[in-house]
């Protein structure tokens, strides 16, 4: 059978616009950054009340999107959720030891994340750090049940 | 009377009989024919027949698939746009459509479109080659068919079908983008960024391409075996093409719901 040009870079061409795609989905589309893991450092907070916070959920400072959280588990000893983060590089040692971390909701419906907010103290938080203060999700049927508490009582 | 009703009602059950053993038969057939069809991984002067089937199977069918994402992506854009807009969340606009383009329709569409499109083509060829005793004459000089003609063709499928899957899926996002952000106006920065912290790399972009894979691995297989176990007549060539088409699209279907429930199922 003769080689035929015409055919080998037809079907080379298919090949590599199908490895060209799948680049594409893999950043665009999905968001991969590939140099992601080495730039990282780690927190940790512990929350009484995570609503929906999945992994993968952002963590922002005022509502710049500085890390995602990497997994959330049960503390056996507590009963409460540890959340672990992983933030951007640029911050470690940036962070002050009595910074808080809030989980807020993105519009009414929208995905929960982590809001970290800047607190006065001169130590600063390190890789593996755990954050004390922290406020917990907002449920929409503690918060109504706790309206209607009130009301019985006026 | 009553004997003839016992003879009537043994022999219907007997034809259920038979047609069951001819199912299982022929699913044996096919078991072995696979079997001994993708070992023959092309290698060689292979290679240069799996080009040339490349070329036929793969590269010829992307008009048709990437022409088939664009308006399905467009179409996805402008449906979920006139139910998002009623929630005030047409942000959600990339999510919906990457989303559903990536785990469902890419896999799905694109493959039904491969079954109709090289599915049918491959059947119809081996059915001739059958029809015409190139096959028979081929065993006769020392060639075989399985490796010469068969396992290219097979491995032509497993190969491109997953690739045309990826430019749907890309075309189909880009379509999405067309519509949704330069023609409703959704804002742009919010449709990447909202796709992006939603879509996840191996779940979803990996299982679409596990579904396609499978996908590949029936449509190929029902398509090369029905060319090559038909009744070598211009009738039985017609009828196992149709069958191809047919039983193609009904694997992929009940596959697809098989596989969601698996991968997605227990969200």
């Amino acid at each position: 059978m003769q080689r035929s040009k015409t055919v080998e870079f037809g079907v080379g061409i298919f090949i590599l616009a199908g490895i060209l795609g799948l680049v594409f989905l893999g950043l665009r589309v999905s968001g991969l950054t590939p140099s992601a893991s080495s730039q990282t450092f780690h927190l940790e907070a512990s929350f009484s009340d995570i609503g929906s916070l999945k992994p993968r959920a952002r963590v922002t400072m005022a509502g710049v999107t500085v890390g995602r959280v990497e997994s959330i588990e049960l503390d056996q000893e507590w009963f409460d959720a540890r959340v672990s983060m992983r933030l951007d590089s640029s911050l470690e040692g940036e962070l002050s030891r009595d910074s808080t971390a809030a989980i807020l909701t993105a519009g009414l419906l929208g995905e929960q994340y982590i809001g970290l907010t800047v607190g006065g103290d001169p130590e600063a938080l390190e890789d593996g750090d755990s954050i004390r203060d922290t406020q917990s999700a907002l449920v929409l049927e503690e918060l109504i049940q706790q309206f209607v508490s009130s009301m019985v009582k006026d | 009377m009553a004997s003839g009703f016992w003879r009537q009602l043994i022999d219907s059950v007997a034809g259920l009989g038979y047609r069951g053993c001819r199912v299982i038969e022929a699913l044996g057939r096919a078991s072995v024919f696979m079997a001994r069809s993708v070992v023959g991984v092309p290698g060689g002067e292979g290679v240069r027949l799996w080009l040339r089937q490349m070329h036929f199977v793969g590269v010829l069918s992307l008009a048709i698939v990437l022409v088939s994402g664009l308006f399905i992506g467009m179409v996805l854009a402008l449906q979920g746009y006139t139910i998002l807009i009623d929630f005030g969340a047409e942000q959600a606009l990339g999510q919906m459509v990457s989303l559903s383009l990536l785990r469902e329709l890419a896999p799905v569409v694109a493959a039904l479109l491969f079954a109709g499109r090289a599915g049918s083509a491959l059947t119809a060829e081996i059915g001739l080659m059958k029809a015409t005793e190139q096959l028979t004459s081929m065993e006769m000089i020392g060639v075989d068919p399985l490796r010469r003609v068969v396992a290219p063709r097979l491995w032509a499928g497993f190969v491109s079908l997953p690739l045309l899957t990826i430019g749907f899926s890309v075309v189909g996002i880009w379509g999405g983008y067309l519509v949704g952000v330069q023609w409703l106006g959704v804002s742009e920065g919010s449709f990447w960024s909202n796709m992006q912290s939603s879509v996840a790399f191996f779940a979803d972009v990996g299982n679409g391409m596990i579904k396609s894979l499978v996908f590949a691995l029936v449509v190929t297989w029902i398509a090369v075996f029905q060319g090559y176990d038909l009744i070598p007549t211009s009738e039985g060539i017609s009828r196992a093409t149709t069958r191809t088409v047919v039983y193609s699209s009904l694997a992929v279907l009940g596959l697809d719901f098989v596989l969601t429930a698996m991968m997605f199922g227990g969200l």
